[in-house]
């Protein structure tokens, strides 16, 4: 422990604290821009420089130690003045739109000048970047409005080990592009938007695809929406509510008061995929087929792989994501069931992922003979969406999903968190294999925000060997292991986003410490739930019964699986 | 005024890529020397002579060995700075491919002054014709057992590698020059921790300048008492200093550390020719201050230097005589600046590019004396908020430049202001 002071406090701190730290705990607030809290420190901002007595510069304190006896300001005049004079040189290269600017209201650079309270006139003329992105159907790239602060690619590079993004150009005309200087839609991006969630600015945004929502609804569509489990944890957040505030009820009556004509539940869904997976698993096992198995619900992991790892395509699961599961079954089985001819239907999905909207585009994507999914909306835009209608969602009523498509199991709760997959495979997977009933359904080992989760779960004599990664970096040490053949796993889950989909890119903008409350919700919500297993869903056996066959049968083949691509070619050139 | 020849002293005297040439005339004799001496000795030694850094910053290498001596790790690194990016400058150069065992020697003492077996000469980008030369020099000296294995039948073993530069002005320091030996982008990283403690690969890491390093053969050999008889009262030995611009004799010239600058110009240089007269003179490089033709008579002792406002930099000499505008000049200095900001930070990433716009400003008119405030306050924000050395230093050859020559500037202001008056008439 160190002694130091912090303008006139003195306070007692651990060694290797920095400045920052340790003024928050004396409650002062110093200005920061391109700190994020889960991320490495870059100083590259400056603006939360500070004093420090007998030092002839003035120091960024999120990078700098403090030491024994050290003696810091943080708000003299001419720290001050530095700061603001830092600001502006910001400001007047900045796109300075913030009336219709996504980020207006939930800006760091807005808040930062409010706090500083910037009021007087730029001396410089405005410059702007270097234009806008838009070739992505996931990520907006605003160059204008970057303040180059790097925390978009270090979760790139760092986190995911993309590294699509990168810095180009020196000095005053540098600039955050993609590599190469490629489009983004044409780089490796895995359309995950993690970067959407580290930027503290509205340089990088989800592509807003609201507008065509409403189209179909003034056209008179029949528009049906599907919700996914992640959506019932961040929407209340996403609305000004406390993170982990969990809830349906309102969700539902909210979205029909938008305008949607039905509203299911993609946790049915995801039962569907539980029931496919497992047995795609059991059949893997049984006859000799490539393991481990790795999970196919995640698009950006999809892409990724096929991008990175081409030659390790059979390993994924052929099973669809739910999503687009229930896409192909709402322009297959329920026009049969409504009387809505396909061509009439507007499937739109509401969900915690930018890479979805790349994935309801790709051309495998049209079992029903129709794009199966229209558009995907994320939370952030069904927030707008709400807001927009001037909707109150802190007092809106209870209303219950729409059926057929209206139960779905605990299993299909967890699907929001890393592990959940998983655990929700094990818990059909050990019935379906030992015909008896699973006395404790939770599995503790794979749940929790570890990087690289490992367990084995014994099947009356089979022993399954099982391992979870999230965060595309994590998935890239396994699956350089399974590559390797180090991996003696019989089953892998991964998830692109760090945390699982509630981590995802479309979400309310997180940290670590809203993800733990957004996890807590996951596990209250499916303890809450009658059926905690996929396979006692009697919608999920219903529908086997009427309309899909049997797991893995023909039906389900057409509808419910799909085929992957070598996009390694990405690379070149 | 007289020469000497201590850094300089095998230059066109001996094959540079022979080390047995190298040790005919006293080589590597430092280097045996400290073999049979403890770590703390050998610092202690350079300690001792006050050797300071001739890259720019000056800082005493005794104190970095020292440093990098203390910190714990199996693998240190020394490195030897060959970036040279400074325009004008080419004193690295010359010691680079007329005597490179001495830079071989006084990285090979360093590393046996830290604990490291491994060295790297980053090699700016401009100089790959000096490649082959530093490749043979390299391969002979392991030859005749000066590096390698069990150097001069001892214990120590240490080698150098080369790595090309990066091509930046910016990769010269030394940060930046890490991150590129490590494929990423040249950019400068936040201190601390120092390369001495987290440098190359984390690992702690000596930087030493190749002048710097030319030096501690010498001292080792002859002895720290032996470097103290050159030079003034608080900075020893001898110094190369590159003298530029509009001078008779341009060209590296070695003299003790305190030599009178006006010397330099007028006796090294030749002084000014074709009848012109002098304007200014920028001591330090790019970055150093700008002087007017009163203040030159001033000893080149970094002490003296600094205590002036300026840095003696690298050891540069660059004369402007007088069909130069200084106002050009300052823009000049300032469009290098936005050209090799590395962009990394705000203050020297946008505020480069404002200052120049400003200084503009001055000649097109647009500029005021609120422009003027403008400037030296920006000038404050870039010194003390900017990440490294580069963006630090700018305000040095502005603030300099503004105050030498303050009348001519307030004579542009004064027009400017009343052009701007005129114009505002006019529009009413
Ligand atoms: C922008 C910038 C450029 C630099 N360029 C060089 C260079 O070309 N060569 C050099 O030796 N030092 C250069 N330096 C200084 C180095 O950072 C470092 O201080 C030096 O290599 C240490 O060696 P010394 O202590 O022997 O001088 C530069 C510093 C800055 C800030
Ligand atoms: S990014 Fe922030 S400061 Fe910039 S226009 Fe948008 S809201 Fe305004
Ligand atoms: S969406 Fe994901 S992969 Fe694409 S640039 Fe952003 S962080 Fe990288
Ligand atoms: S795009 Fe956003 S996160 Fe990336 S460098 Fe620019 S401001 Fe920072
Ligand atoms: S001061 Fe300039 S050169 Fe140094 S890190 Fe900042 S932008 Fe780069």
């Amino acid at each position: 422990m160190v002694q130091i002071v912090i303008d006139g406090q003195e306070t007692e701190v651990e060694v290797g604290t920095t400045i920052l730290e340790a003024a928050k705990k004396v409650g002062v607030k110093i200005p920061t821009l391109c700190h994020h809290p889960d991320q490495a420190v870059k100083a590259n901002c400056r603006i939360c420089v500070v004093e420090i007595e007998g030092q002839k510069l003035l120091q960024p304190s999120c990078s700098f130690p403090v030491w024994e006896g050290m003696v810091v300001r943080t708000n003299t005049p001419k720290v001050q003045r530095v700061r603001s004079n830092v600001l502006e040189l910001i400001l007047a290269h900045h796109a300075q739109e913030c009336l219709f600017c996504s980020r207006n209201g939930n800006c760091e650079l807005q808040e930062v000048t409010q706090d500083m309270h910037f009021t007087r006139e730029v001396r410089y003329t405005n410059e702007t970047r270097h234009g806008k992105d838009e070739s992505s159907p996931s990520v907006v790239r605003d160059t204008n409005k970057c303040i180059l602060c790097g925390r978009c690619s270090y979760v790139c590079d760092k986190i995911q080990s993309v590294g699509a993004l990168c810095k180009e150009g020196r000095g005053f005309s540098t600039k955050l592009s993609s590599a190469y200087g490629k489009d983004l839609a044409d780089s490796t991006c895995t359309n995950c938007g993690q970067c959407i969630q580290a930027c503290p600015v509205g340089a990088l945004t989800i592509h807003d695809d609201t507008e065509h929502v409403y189209e179909a609804m003034e056209a008179g569509k029949h528009v049906i929406a599907q919700v996914a489990p992640a959506v019932r944890i961040t929407i209340a957040e996403a609305l000004g509510e406390n993170p982990g505030t969990v809830n349906k009820g309102r969700l539902v009556t909210a979205m029909k008061r938008v305008g949607f004509d039905k509203v299911f539940d993609t946790d049915f869904s995801a039962d569907l995929t539980i029931m496919e997976e497992g047995h795609e698993l059991l059949n893997r096992l049984q006859n000799g087929g490539t393991l481990p198995m790795v999970t196919s619900c995640c698009p950006a992991w999809i892409k990724f792989c096929e991008t990175s790892f081409p030659e390790e395509l059979p390993h994924l699961s052929t099973c669809k994501s739910p999503q687009q599961m229930f896409g192909a079954l709402l322009k297959t089985w329920y026009p049969e069931r409504s009387g809505v001819y396909p061509k009439d239907i507007y499937s739109v999905s509401i969900m915690p992922c930018t890479a979805k909207k790349f994935e309801c585009v790709r051309p495998e994507m049209n079992s029903s003979g129709y794009q199966d999914v229209d558009k995907v909306i994320t939370v952030q835009e069904l927030a707008n969406m709400i807001c927009a209608a001037g909707i109150n969602f802190a007092d809106l009523p209870e209303t219950e999903f729409d059926s057929p498509f209206g139960l779905g199991t605990g299993a299909g709760e967890i699907f929001g968190a890393t592990g959940g997959v998983m655990e929700a495979a094990l818990r059909t997977v050990y019935e379906v294999v030992t015909g008896e009933e699973l006395e404790d359904v939770d599995f503790n080992a794979v749940r929790g925000f570890e990087g690289i989760k490992e367990a084995s779960v014994d099947l009356k004599g089979i022993e399954v060997k099982v391992a979870i990664a999230h965060g595309l970096g994590n998935a890239r040490k396994l699956m350089n292991a399974v590559k390797a053949g180090e991996a003696d796993y019989h089953f892998i889950e991964v998830m692109a986003c760090p945390g699982g989909c509630i981590g995802g890119g479309g979400n309310p903008i997180k940290n670590w410490k809203k993800m733990e409350k957004r996890l807590e919700g996951v596990y209250a919500e499916d303890k809450k739930l009658p059926i905690r297993k996929s396979h006692e869903n009697p919608y999920i056996q219903k529908i086997y019964n009427d309309f899909l066959g049997e797991p893995l049968g023909e039906q389900s083949h057409k509808l419910l699986h799909t085929t992957y691509i070598d996009r390694s070619d990405i690379f070149k050139s | 005024m007289e020469e000497v020849r201590v850094l300089l002293r095998n230059v066109d005297r001996i094959n540079p890529v022979s080390a047995v040439d190298y040790m005919n005339e006293g080589g590597y004799e430092g280097l045996k020397k400290s073999l049979w001496m403890s770590e703390l000795d050998i610092i202690h030694e350079i300690t001792e002579s006050t050797l300071r850094g001739r890259g720019g910053a000056g800082f005493p290498t005794g104190i970095k060995l020292s440093h990098a001596h203390n910190a714990r790790s199996k693998n240190k690194f020394v490195l030897c700075n060959a970036d040279e990016g400074e325009p004008g400058t080419n004193k690295d150069r010359i010691l680079l491919s007329k005597d490179p065992n001495s830079i071989f020697e006084g990285m090979a003492i360093a590393a046996r002054a830290i604990g490291a077996d491994k060295g790297y000469i980053y090699l700016r980008a401009e100089y790959p014709y000096i490649v082959p030369i530093l490749e043979q020099a390299l391969e002979n000296a392991r030859e005749a057992g000066c590096l390698g294995d069990n150097i001069f039948g001892s214990e120590f073993s240490f080698d150098i590698e080369i790595r090309p530069g990066g091509g930046a002005y910016v990769c010269g320091e030394e940060s930046a020059m890490i991150e590129s030996m490590e494929g990423k982008r040249g950019e400068p990283r936040f201190r601390p921790p120092y390369p001495t403690v987290q440098g190359l690969f984390q690992e702690p890491t000596a930087v030493f300048n190749v002048e710097t390093l030319a030096n501690i053969g010498p001292i080792m050999y002859r002895g720290a008492d032996w470097y103290k008889t050159m030079g003034t009262k608080k900075s020893h030995g001898t110094k190369l200093y590159t003298i530029s611009g509009n001078v008779r004799n341009k060209g590296v010239y070695e003299y003790e550390v305190g030599v009178n600058l006006k010397d330099l110009i007028y006796e090294a240089g030749g002084g000014i020719p074709d009848g012109r007269k002098l304007l200014a003179v920028q001591t330090g490089g790019t970055a150093g201050a700008i002087i007017n033709k009163h203040q030159i008579n001033m000893p080149m002792d970094p002490a003296y230097v600094a205590d002036s406002g300026g840095s003696m930099g690298a050891g540069d000499v660059l004369v402007i005589d007088n069909t130069n505008d200084i106002v050009d000049i300052l823009d000049n200095v300032l469009s290098f600046f936005v050209h090799e900001s590395c962009g990394k930070c705000t203050p020297c990433r946008e505020g480069s590019m404002r200052l120049y716009q400003l200084a503009s400003g001055i000649i097109d008119g647009t500029t005021t004396s609120e422009g003027m405030e403008n400037i030296r306050e920006l000038c404050e924000t870039m010194r003390l908020a900017s990440l490294c050395g580069l963006g630090q230093s700018v305000p040095i050859p502005v603030l300099s430049c503004l105050d030498n020559f303050r009348e001519i500037f307030d004579e542009y202001i004064v027009r400017n202001e009343k052009n701007k008056k005129i114009a505002a008439g006019g529009a009413k």
